[in-house]
């Protein structure tokens, strides 16, 4: 560093060279982004075991926090729970015993069991974008624990987003939220497609755009939208939320409404992958039959 | 050398710090600017060429890890750690409040910038709205965190001041 002062160049001069440095890496990371991947793998490696660690340091401090300020109001919940557990755990038996009877009549009528049955991993989300105007978060989990791009995000039973990047130990999710983010949506009792997308004026009051309902829909606010068989990317039939104040737009051939989803995005921690992909539409075989996967 | 090392270490302490300390210090879903405090404050006291070089290489952090396109965000905070340089000329030790202005200036331009680059150019106009629900109050919590974080900062900046005297 000291060296290079020596050199006694103009602050001026440093500016150029400096605009010009950056002004290449857009233009080559416009042209040839791929090239750029194992940069970003190697620094967000180094990254994200900082990120992790400093996340578990403070989930650490405000859980001990929040331990100290409730352990009066825990014990006597605790009395209360346990009492609920006995009568849960009966009624848990009598469920159990009805799911063997469905799951047996859905055999007999041959009936798919729709996303209970994908394969799922579950990751901890250990940090989101720095600035406030984007919904993106990473999580830890990343090609090594079998993720790719493309992966659906689903936390409880509702759709969270979409896995935009994906590196060795950490990838991230584009929440549906996220002003950037359309889903094909699919109303649940009628099968009409809708988009649904993210606004950022919507965000504070927790909902998000529908847009594109058939002007004919007979759908009416409470309906479900579920992800549609329309959706390239997102596996068809999971709960995305509600839907809520359906109008006619002023062009007189379509309906927009507002949704609400299922997930609590704002104390989101968990979220699982669902590590299967959509099927890719393939127009002629290719050459290796395994490379298929 | 020592100096490189500390500006180094103290990137890399605002970056995890804001990007992983989200959902324990946001308030009204903003959170403050750590990167842009720390590019402004060193251009303030050192002026343009170590403002230059910290604000490409927070910048070019970021880029890494969440942008989409190299270079942008470096070239912002570059371009933004070059103007606030010129100020090194009314550098003075003891006073903590101009200091603020040019962070709330910079905030404001970082965040302008933002606003044309990621949301005007897709057709998203409604200026008033996003100024008063996103940049208003990120200048108004950078600020605050920043009166606390200069003098930081200052501090470190002035003990290394008294380290390389003594050597020389």
């Amino acid at each position: 560093m000291r060296r290079r002062s020596k050199f006694n160049l103009n602050p001026k001069h440093w500016l150029i060279i400096g605009l010009i440095i950056c002004i290449s890496l857009i233009v080559i990371s416009f042209r040839f982004n791929e090239y750029l991947y194992p940069v970003r793998n190697v620094v967000g490696s180094a990254i994200s075991p900082m990120q992790k660690g400093i996340n578990i340091v403070g989930s650490y401090i405000s859980d001990g926090l929040d331990t100290l300020s409730s352990m009066k109001e825990l014990t006597q919940e605790n009395k209360k729970l346990k009492d609920q557990v006995s009568v849960l755990s009966y009624e848990n038996k009598l469920l159990l015993q009805n799911k063997y009877e469905l799951d047996e009549l859905r055999e007999l009528y041959q009936l798919d069991q729709k996303y209970l049955d994908y394969p799922k991993v579950a990751a901890r989300i250990i940090d989101k974008d720095t600035n406030n105007w984007y919904n993106v978060f990473t999580i830890d989990k990343g090609t090594r624990d079998g993720l790719a791009v493309d992966m659906n995000v689903l936390a409880g039973n509702g759709l969270v987003g979409i896995i935009t990047e994906c590196y060795y130990n950490h990838s991230k999710v584009r929440a549906i939220i996220d002003d950037k983010s359309a889903v094909w949506g699919m109303f649940l009792k009628t099968s009409d497609t809708c988009v649904v997308q993210g606004d950022l004026k919507l965000i504070e009051e927790g909902k998000i755009h529908v847009q594109f309902i058939s002007k004919d829909a007979e759908v009416e606010d409470g309906y479900e939208i579920v992800t549609a068989h329309t959706s390239p990317k997102f596996l068809q039939g999971i709960l995305i939320g509600y839907v809520s104040d359906i109008k006619l737009d002023s062009n007189n051939m379509t309906k927009t409404a507002y949704l609400t989803p299922v997930v609590d995005f704002e104390r989101l921690s968990e979220v699982l992958i669902i590590t299967e992909l959509k099927e890719p539409l393939i127009k002629e075989l290719p050459e290796e039959a395994s490379s298929i996967e | 050398m020592k100096r490189a090392i500390i500006y180094f270490v103290e990137i890399i302490i605002c970056f995890v710090l804001q990007s992983s300390l989200y959902p324990f210090i946001s308030l009204a879903r903003v959170m403050p600017n750590l990167l842009l405090i720390l590019v402004v404050s060193h251009a303030y006291m050192r002026g343009r060429t170590t403002g230059m070089l910290i604000g490409f290489f927070s910048g070019l952090l970021v880029d890494i890890i969440f942008g989409n396109v190299i270079g942008l965000y470096a070239m912002i905070l570059l371009l933004i750690g070059y103007l606030v340089g010129y100020a090194h000329k009314i550098y003075s030790r003891d006073d903590f409040t101009l200091p603020l202005v040019f962070i709330a200036l910079a905030d404001f331009a970082y965040q302008f910038l933002y606003y044309v680059f990621e949301f005007l150019l897709r057709g998203k106009l409604d200026f008033i709205y996003y100024f008063r629900r996103l940049i208003l109050p990120e200048i108004i919590y950078t600020v605050a965190v920043s009166t606390v974080l200069y003098k930081l900062l200052h501090t470190i900046n002035h003990a290394l001041d008294r380290n390389e005297f003594k050597e020389d």
